[in-house]
């Protein structure tokens, strides 16, 4: 008996193991000395890292551009998160219809998402580009001035954005498009049957049930909107003087052309705080209203 | 079972000291970062495979890294993990980093007076500016550019100017621009005078207006800057006003990117880019096109930039000999004959200018003389300790006088109270 147990542990412990050893090397284990780096100077050269208690959050309180990425990135994650899930829900409803050439629009949707995005931002390079671009050279036909959309600080964070959204809408609309897939179809008729109109129908019924979805992709696109920014190195480089910058990028600019990883280190122990916090709330708070009763 | 593990030990460290002793082979690490594209990857390559075919006693493996900070990430990451390259082409302008950071060593050590006397010496002293501090030579010039003017003739021509004759001053960059940007009946302007591209790193670029205005931006020490120069504040004045007082260059900050393209397709009748451009503009432009230097204010001036060799400290000796030699070897006449044919970069030694293969190619495209002919009044690119904050503070403050937040005044001082900060340090 009492063997037949041990033997039990030892196959608990095996099974675990795998996803156990890739977790703390690769996700528990940097977390944690991300932690403790943030109380270490940097080390240079011949100098060695020492031990410097809280300095590094005090130059964080005091650094400007700490607080204007921030507040970038506050309204990237404002804009970005509504908008492309409400995009995403709006063409995924879309495409669910029946309705000639809706693989090719499915198709369509979805192509951002599998195109890199370093290489996307070549091409919006050019949609952006003043004068000669695409966006100007529509607006010069209704004889609107060129506008500079990147090299401008009032637009050039709302570029990145649309980016973004542009990206992501494609990818959600793929887990809308299934779970509308599973709704059976007999609700509707008995929906229509009652009297219920389309937009009834969606707001009570097919809404609701598509909750848990929402959920998912809520949280998803809250981690991308700190997650993705990679068109932001091809387009301005977080410029023009930070206008466009957000908090990862500037963890990367940190890191790896100013190289003070320990700094580095102390803001991206902010951005898990900030990303465990959301993550607790969505999961604690909205888990209880998502399924439908 | 220890026993047999001892033997298979034995055996492996026997077999490892035979391989040792019956080949005197030396392998060499040497990663290189691509800018503009093109024919450089191809070029390094084919020049390090004819040196180890001369040299059957080194091998060299040559390793494409990346964008120039793609490679600075890579060599510095590789250092401070203990595996350098023994050799490495990275931006000059990262000599104090690599020296702050202990991974780098001179080459002075490895060469005899006599090489110090003719080879170190027979460089572009530009060029050197940034290869030196200290009084020992830490980077080897190689990858090197200097910004230029391309001018469209055709557009001149139209707007009534000589074509064959550039704005020698700034006064005259203006003037021209003034008759060079046209706009169309709703007012919109459909040709620029003037485009200095500035997103990302705008200081560069303004280097070309801070040296000829007569400032230096930083000490040769790399520890102290002037970015509030009276003179800086006037050269950034200038910029500013190009497009907000004179209306001759698009407002606001202006891609690199699109910048070539912007100008073949008429955008703008002047540009201001690097000499990395050169074969690009060759091939694709539709028009008549001229180059010339930067325009003088007080005098002339541009920056150097690009790319140098630095020597990595984590290698024994016999290795770094046998990376000096090689950096001799491909810097020497010949080599950058054909590595300056193939790219457009300038090539670093005025000997190499005297070769056959140079002469024959700048008979035939005269442009190619005119970054070198600069040469003559070039200065070190922006280089200091702490190089990527000092820098990107600089950055941000040209930036928010472009954008029109900050005064050039106000922006300047921010900037160099931010920059002493950063570098107390190091004095």
């Amino acid at each position: 008996m009492r063997n037949s147990a041990r033997h039990q542990w030892i196959y608990a412990w095996l099974l675990l193991s795998p996803a156990m050893i890739f977790l703390i090397t690769f996700t528990h284990y940097p977390a944690i000395q991300t932690v403790v780096s943030s109380f270490f100077s940097t080390a240079r050269g011949r100098r060695q890292s020492v031990f410097i208690g809280w300095d590094n959050y005090t130059t964080l309180m005091v650094d400007e551009v700490f607080w204007k990425v921030l507040v970038n990135n506050f309204w990237y994650a404002v804009w970005t998160i509504p908008l492309s899930i409400i995009l995403s829900l709006a063409m995924a409803l879309w495409v669910n219809e029946k309705l000639r050439g809706r693989g090719f629009l499915r198709m369509a949707y979805f192509t951002p998402t599998v195109l890199p995005l370093i290489a996307v931002a070549n091409i919006w390079l050019f949609f952006y580009t003043p004068g000669f671009g695409l966006i100007d050279q529509i607006r010069s036909l209704f004889a609107y001035p060129e506008q500079n959309w990147m090299g401008s600080p009032d637009t050039a964070l709302y570029s990145m954005i649309a980016v973004a959204i542009w990206k992501e809408a494609g990818f959600f609309m793929i887990f809308y498009l299934a779970a509308l897939q599973t709704i059976p179809p007999s609700l509707r008729e008995a929906a229509s049957i009652e009297g219920a109109g389309k937009f009834y129908y969606f707001r009570r019924v097919a809404f609701p049930l598509l909750m848990p979805t929402t959920l998912f992709v809520s949280v998803n696109a809250v981690i991308n909107s700190f997650r993705l920014v990679d068109h932001i190195f091809v387009m301005t480089e977080g410029g023009p003087n930070n206008a466009s910058s957000l908090l990862l990028f500037y963890i990367y600019e940190v890191a790896f052309d100013y190289w003070d990883t320990a700094y580095a280190a102390t803001l991206t122990v902010v951005m898990l705080a900030i990303l465990t916090t959301v993550a607790i709330g969505q999961f604690f708070f909205l888990d209880k209203k998502v399924h439908y009763k | 079972m220890f026993p047999k593990m001892f033997k298979i030990a034995s055996v492996a460290s026997l077999a490892s000291l035979a391989a040792v002793g019956s080949a005197f082979a030396v392998d060499l690490e040497f990663y290189f970062p691509v800018a503009v594209g093109g024919a450089a990857a191809t070029t390094i390559e084919k020049l390090t495979a004819d040196y180890v075919t001369a040299n059957p006693d080194v091998n060299i493996e040559a390793i494409y890294a990346g964008s120039y900070s793609d490679a600075g990430v890579k060599a510095l990451t590789a250092a401070r993990g203990g595996k350098p390259p023994q050799l490495s082409v990275l931006l000059s302008t990262q000599m104090f980093t690599l020296i702050d950071e202990d991974v780098i060593v001179p080459f002075d050590d490895f060469l005899s007076a006599e090489e110090q006397e003719s080879w170190i010496n027979g460089f572009y002293p530009s060029f050197m500016e940034n290869s030196q501090t200290g009084g020992k030579t830490y980077g080897i010039p190689f990858q090197r550019s200097t910004p230029v003017l391309y001018w469209n003739k055709k557009a001149f021509a139209e707007a009534g100017l000589n074509p064959d004759v550039a704005p020698a001053n700034w006064d005259e960059m203006v003037q021209f621009g003034k008759k060079l940007t046209k706009k169309d009946s709703s007012g919109n302007v459909s040709q620029w005078g003037v485009r200095i591209p500035s997103a990302g790193f705008p200081y560069w670029l303004f280097q070309g207006l801070s040296t000829p205005a007569g400032a230096i931006l930083a000490n040769s020490d790399g520890n102290k800057t002037n970015f509030n120069d009276p003179k800086v504040v006037e050269a950034l004045e200038y910029l500013v006003d190009l497009s907000a007082k004179h209306g001759v260059m698009q407002p606001g900050s202006i891609e690199w990117g699109p910048t070539p393209k912007a100008f073949f397709e008429g955008e703008t009748a002047m540009m201001w880019t690097t000499t990395g451009n050169l074969v690009n503009v060759r091939k694709n432009a539709p028009f008549d096109f001229g180059v010339a230097m930067l325009p003088a204010k007080e005098r002339r001036g541009a920056p150097t930039g690009g790319g140098n060799f630095y020597l990595f400290k984590d290698s024994t000796d016999e290795q770094k000999d046998a990376a000096v030699d090689f950096v001799q070897w491909i810097t020497s006449p010949e080599q950058a004959a054909v590595w300056s044919i193939a790219t457009g970069y300038v090539a670093p030694r005025p000997d190499a200018w005297e070769t056959d293969a140079l002469k024959a190619y700048a008979a035939d495209f005269p442009p190619a003389l005119v970054a070198r002919d600069q040469l003559k009044f070039a200065v070190a690119e922006l280089s200091t300790y702490e190089n990527g904050k000092v820098t990107q503070t600089f950055n941000d403050a040209l930036a928010s006088a472009i954008a029109g937040e900050k005064t050039a005044q106000e922006a300047l001082d921010q900037a160099q109270a931010t920059a002493d900060r950063i570098l107390k340090p190091y004095r």
